[in-house]
């Protein structure tokens, strides 16, 4: 009925936000791109593209956890953490096992974390939030303890990470090799799959889907497991990318990882988003970073425009699926 | 008196278990005695007082995510103006830095309710922008504090050497501000949106108004437990602590409904004393501090989980 309503020009603008993320995201995009041509005439190159590509890799696919976990209504902020645990397993261990021993284990302990991230969310109904920020504690305790441990063993990062890290094939960075058919995966999922339905289903209107005969819990334990791995998996990544094994690898990433996947029109309440915007997000957000690089703004200064952009995005969202 | 009993039972309960836990660890190290109570009291305080704050929002039915960073804003500004500056000077600082902890939680009580968007989001955003504003201020740990600010809550209390300075600095400030909130028309309107915002509503409490208040003193409290952690280490400390989880802990183990209206203040300061007197005794028992965070850590996603699983079970019924 309301689409015989004469439609003001800012409700068709909303529209086409709600309905077609990806147009304006990309717009964005290439304004963003242009600005930082004008500000640093000459940076733009393919090394420079594929550079930008490489770097946005990792955080797209920590976005794809918070995507995935935001089409349920939740969050998973201990992807962070879940990354550095297993990049810095995978890196202490090999000398010890070999590398494919660590890698099953580092990536079964990323398992493990999602797991428990499942119980408390699905079963004890914890907010998930204060779960995943609660696991994440306890994790990094445990890694803590770890590291006591290892100290004498030696780093080992293995000889494909760094290739699929590091490494470029015809001018486009190697990690491609994995993220596209990731990201193919993702949004095959997420469309087509029953799963995805699922998820989109408990995210608009958790209830229903039970009433409907979902069982909510399943799909939560499940979800949050998924998040887990593809977390760890980006661990992997991010060592062939950074190249040391650290305490906080990938912690900085938390944060953008949420502004990505607001930024790119999902919504934090669920139902609605998918995972091509996230990818548009990401690199939206790579670029911004370059750009405040670039401006020398401190690190400071950026986590405020952070928090700030994932407000305004979210309170426009909310605008706009309330008018339409 | 058995009415009192009754409708107090939890608070009651979580009093003789932090005696037990006093007992057991006057058992463990029979040293143990008022310099143990006073160092305990010290640690407590920053948790304390962030726990009251959030105990304030989650009353009313909020939750407020960005306690942490707020108490880091205040920590660094608190350090970074007393520095280099005489007692008189340091009183004007203090009272600044507790109105700009009125104003963050002003702020992010305002945000809440004039963007509409869940007060889940719009905390963790602002946590973000809390943190970059602590680091832009002071980007490592530095600055100084007082030197009266740093003797307030430390040592025993003059005359009861038993009673630590930090457990009567933490009820005053508390009962100062707090009994006349709850004794007026506010306190009761802060029970009633927590309880049911339309009800409360539409029996004409002010729901936006009060909302921002609560999470305004929740951001006073923040300030008070920030400017604690600057007195407890003599500078100011830009990287929020693990505040936020402790206080949800606290405010859940104490007996507030996650969800709001029910629960008071003296259950979560208790339960703040039992989650630090663990800590403690594995301190003493001189299990390795990384595993003692460990323990620390699942005892508290566990006290969540299980007051979780309780609100569930009390929406069903």
């Amino acid at each position: 009925m309301t689409m015989t309503d004469t439609p003001t020009p800012l409700n068709r603008l909303g529209r086409l936000l709600v309905d077609q993320p990806l147009l304006p995201l990309i717009g964005l995009l290439i304004l963003l791109v242009a600005v930082l041509a004008v500000l640093n005439p000459g940076v733009l190159s393919m090394f420079w593209a594929g550079n930008t590509i490489k770097i946005a890799i990792p955080l797209a696919m920590l976005a794809a956890c918070q995507t995935l976990t935001m089409l349920t209504g939740g969050i998973d902020l201990s992807v962070g953490t879940v990354a550095t645990i297993a990049a810095y397993l995978t890196a202490t261990l090999a000398p010890m096992t070999g590398v494919p021993p660590a890698i099953a284990i580092a990536l079964a302990s990323a398992v493990v974390i999602g797991l428990v991230n499942g119980f408390g969310v699905a079963i004890c109904r914890v907010h998930p939030l204060i779960m995943t920020l609660g696991t994440a504690l306890i994790a990094t305790g445990c890694l803590l303890v770890y590291q006591r441990y290892v100290i004498a063993t030696g780093v080992l990062i293995p000889d494909f990470l760094l290739w699929l890290g590091t490494g470029r094939s015809f001018g486009l960075p190697n990690s491609l090799a994995l993220f596209i058919p990731f990201a193919a995966l993702v949004i095959w999922a997420q469309r087509r799959s029953g799963f995805g339905r699922l998820l989109y289903a408990i995210g608009a209107n958790e209830t229903a889907a039970r009433l409907s005969g979902v069982r909510v819990w399943q799909v939560h334990l499940t979800l949050y497991t998924i998040s887990s791995l593809i977390a760890g998996v980006t661990g992997l990544l991010y060592l062939g990318q950074i190249k040391t094994a650290s305490l906080s690898l990938a912690l900085p990433l938390d944060l953008p990882s949420v502004a990505a996947a607001v930024i790119g029109g999902t919504s934090i309440f669920g139902g609605r988003g998918g995972f091509g915007g996230t990818i548009v997000g990401a690199l939206i957000l790579t670029v911004l970073t370059s750009m405040l690089t670039l401006m020398q703004i401190p690190e400071g200064g950026r986590r405020i425009l952070f928090g700030l952009i994932i407000l305004a995005v979210t309170a426009l969202f909310i605008r706009l699926t309330e008018r339409s | 008196m058995r009415r009192f009993i009754e409708a107090n039972s939890w608070t009651l309960g979580l009093a003789v278990l932090l005696a037990a836990l006093l007992l057991a660890t006057k058992l463990i190290q029979p040293g143990f005695g008022a310099s143990g109570l006073d160092s305990l009291a010290r640690a407590a305080l920053p948790f304390a007082l962030a726990t009251v704050g959030m105990a304030i929002v989650v009353l009313a039915g909020g939750i407020d995510l960005s306690i942490a960073a707020m108490m880091a804003v205040a920590s660094v500004t608190g350090a970074v103006l007393m520095q280099g500056t005489t007692d008189a000077q340091s009183i004007p600082v203090v009272i600044g830095v507790l109105l700009v902890g009125l104003a963050m939680g002003a702020i992010n009580g305002l945000l809440i309710v004039v963007s509409r968007v869940p007060d889940i989001v719009v905390t963790l955003a602002m946590l973000f922008v809390w943190q970059g504003v602590a680091l832009l201020i002071l980007n490592a740990p530095g600055g100084a504090a007082a030197p009266w600010l740093r003797s307030i809550a430390a040592g025993g209390f003059p005359g009861i050497d038993w009673l630590p300075k930090g457990v009567v600095f933490l009820g005053v400030v508390t009962a100062l501000i707090w009994l006349p909130i709850r004794r007026s028309k506010l306190g009761l309107r802060l029970y009633a949106i927590g309880s049911d915002p339309l009800a409360a509503f539409r029996s004409g409490v002010p729901v936006g108004q009060t909302r921002i208040i609560a999470y305004a003193l929740c951001g006073l409290f923040a300030a008070l437990g920030g400017l604690s952690v600057t007195m407890g280490t003599g500078i100011g400390e830009p990287i929020p602590g693990p505040y936020l989880l402790a206080s949800v802990a606290a405010v859940v183990l104490g007996g507030v409904v996650l969800g709001g209206g029910r629960g008071g203040l003296i259950g979560p300061i208790l339960a703040v004393f039992i989650l630090r007197t663990v800590r403690m005794d594995l301190t003493l028992l001189s299990v390795d501090p990384n595993v003692a965070a460990i323990i620390e850590g699942s005892i508290m996603v566990a006290v969540v989980m299980f007051g979780a699983v309780l609100a569930t079970r009390g929406r069903k019924a």
